[in-house]
């Protein structure tokens, strides 16, 4: 969340400056705040945190949730695929899902389109369509599952993001790929260097045979199906290949940022 | 262990209705005054964080009974002719509650019952966070979507466990006592 990030002011104390801001909130909203902060009193008593300090038990949940990262990444087996399945699993129709409505989904025009590519890569040449579709595909029917804990089926079209990576000579040492998309409000993720190189981890430009239509993220979408359906990136603008963890839409909001499936 | 298990279950109860709410498998929800986490994010971490308590003590508890026979001695045998004579004696007010630490047919199967339950909540549970990492796991719970209804069978079991559980722990005050200062 960009919100939070440019509330972020290098040398301020955080808590003084969020204790301070809660001498001015109004009263109601001061109040949800803490009680949001309250109910967290149960993990703090286990632990023996200081009780009246609410933030440390945020601060522990977001630890534990970057411990979790740690262990997922531990758990990633880079050869492990995906279960496939046949045509007939496909999900029809397929969900459209945002944090918007489909008439607002964006509306990009593909004639002037260009995939920008930046960070630790050899050739930053941006892409046209015409040209990422001249690129060899692969067909992929995998379950794409959502945060949410629902499921769907659905066959994507697209080239190994693992074979662009090479092709633009990238730096696969580097730890993060991170991705810029035409949502509202800007939508980004980071994906995981060794997720990005996963063999059915895809630069998708096809949907059950056809091109990407808008609901699913025409031009482009990466499809990760070793990640949780906000992991997948719609309407991507741009990838930037970079050793610094940029955050993301969700991921800023406290979705756990490794989110593996 | 009990009461680390007790708490550890309370936070996975109630931030599982929190994240069941983001997307419900049946036609209800529940009431977010009851639930834990604000909002599907807050559940998560608090079900993420929350589980790592209840897996290590569980796996204590469970290793524990296991070695020094524990499970053996207080959980069998259990008889299905025992566990009818003690249903009869526990409906009528007629079952003895003289030692505490000896137990009847009927808190024998009850518990044995939740341990297994227990487990299956914990497996059915990894099955689902991993479907592609742990994806034999998933497979034995029958794929994701189904494991998603054996996760919430267990948590309605376990729910149900509960309600007898601590109706009947306040029926007989003295066991409280025994559970409180742990024998």
């Amino acid at each position: 969340m960009g919100r939070m990030r440019s509330l972020l002011i290098p040398g301020v104390d955080k808590k003084l400056l969020i204790r301070d801001a809660l001498k001015v909130m109004p009263d109601l909203a001061r109040r949800r705040f803490l009680t949001g902060g309250a109910s967290l009193g149960a993990l703090t008593l286990l632990t023996g945190c200081d009780v009246t300090d609410s933030f440390s038990a945020d601060n522990l949940l977001t630890k534990i949730s970057k411990f979790n990262d740690a262990v997922q990444a531990l758990m990633f087996n880079p050869d492990a695929l995906a279960p496939t399945f046949p045509e007939s699993a496909i999900t029809k129709p397929f969900p459209f899902n945002a944090y918007y409505d489909l008439d607002d989904a964006p509306e990009v025009d593909g004639k002037t389109w260009k995939l920008e590519v930046r960070g630790l890569v050899d050739n930053k040449k941006p892409w046209t369509l015409e040209e990422l579709y001249k690129l060899p595909q692969v067909r992929q029917i995998t379950r794409h599952i959502c945060v949410e804990g629902w499921s769907a089926i659905g066959s994507w079209t697209g080239t190994p993001l693992r074979d662009f990576l090479k092709l633009i000579g990238a730096d696969t040492r580097a730890k993060y790929v991170w991705f810029q998309c035409a949502d509202k409000d800007g939508y980004n993720s980071p994906l995981d260097m060794r997720s990005a190189l996963h063999p059915q981890t895809q630069m998708t430009f096809k949907f059950a045979d056809e091109i990407l239509p808008t609901a699913y993220g025409f031009p482009m979408k990466i499809r990760v199906p070793t990640k949780l359906g906000f992991k997948n990136p719609k309407y991507v603008l741009s990838m930037e290949v970079t050793n610094d963890y940029k955050g993301g839409y969700w991921e800023d909001q406290g979705y756990n940022s490794f989110s593996g499936s | 262990m009990h009461w680390l298990n007790a708490v550890a279950i309370f936070m996975m109860i109630t931030s599982g209705w929190q994240i069941y709410n983001a997307s419900p498998l049946f036609k209800f929800s529940f009431p977010s005054s009851i639930t834990l986490g604000g909002w599907l994010a807050g559940g998560l971490l608090w079900h993420f964080a929350a589980m790592w308590l209840l897996m290590v003590n569980g796996l204590f508890y469970l290793v524990f009974g296991l070695i020094t026979g524990r499970f053996r001695k207080k959980l069998l045998p259990i008889t299905p002719s025992g566990v009818i004579a003690d249903t009869k004696a526990a409906l009528t007010f007629k079952l003895s509650h003289d030692d505490l630490s000896k137990y009847n047919n009927v808190q024998k199967l009850l518990y044995s019952g939740i341990i297994v339950v227990g487990i299956v909540i914990v497996l059915s549970g990894l099955s689902i966070w991993k479907p592609v990492q742990l994806q034999y796991l998933t497979a034995l719970f029958g794929g994701y979507d189904f494991a998603r209804y054996v996760h919430f069978t267990c948590m309605a079991l376990i729910c149900a466990f509960l309600v007898v559980h601590v109706l009947l722990a306040l029926l007989v005050p003295k066991s409280l006592r025994a559970m409180i200062i742990g024998h």
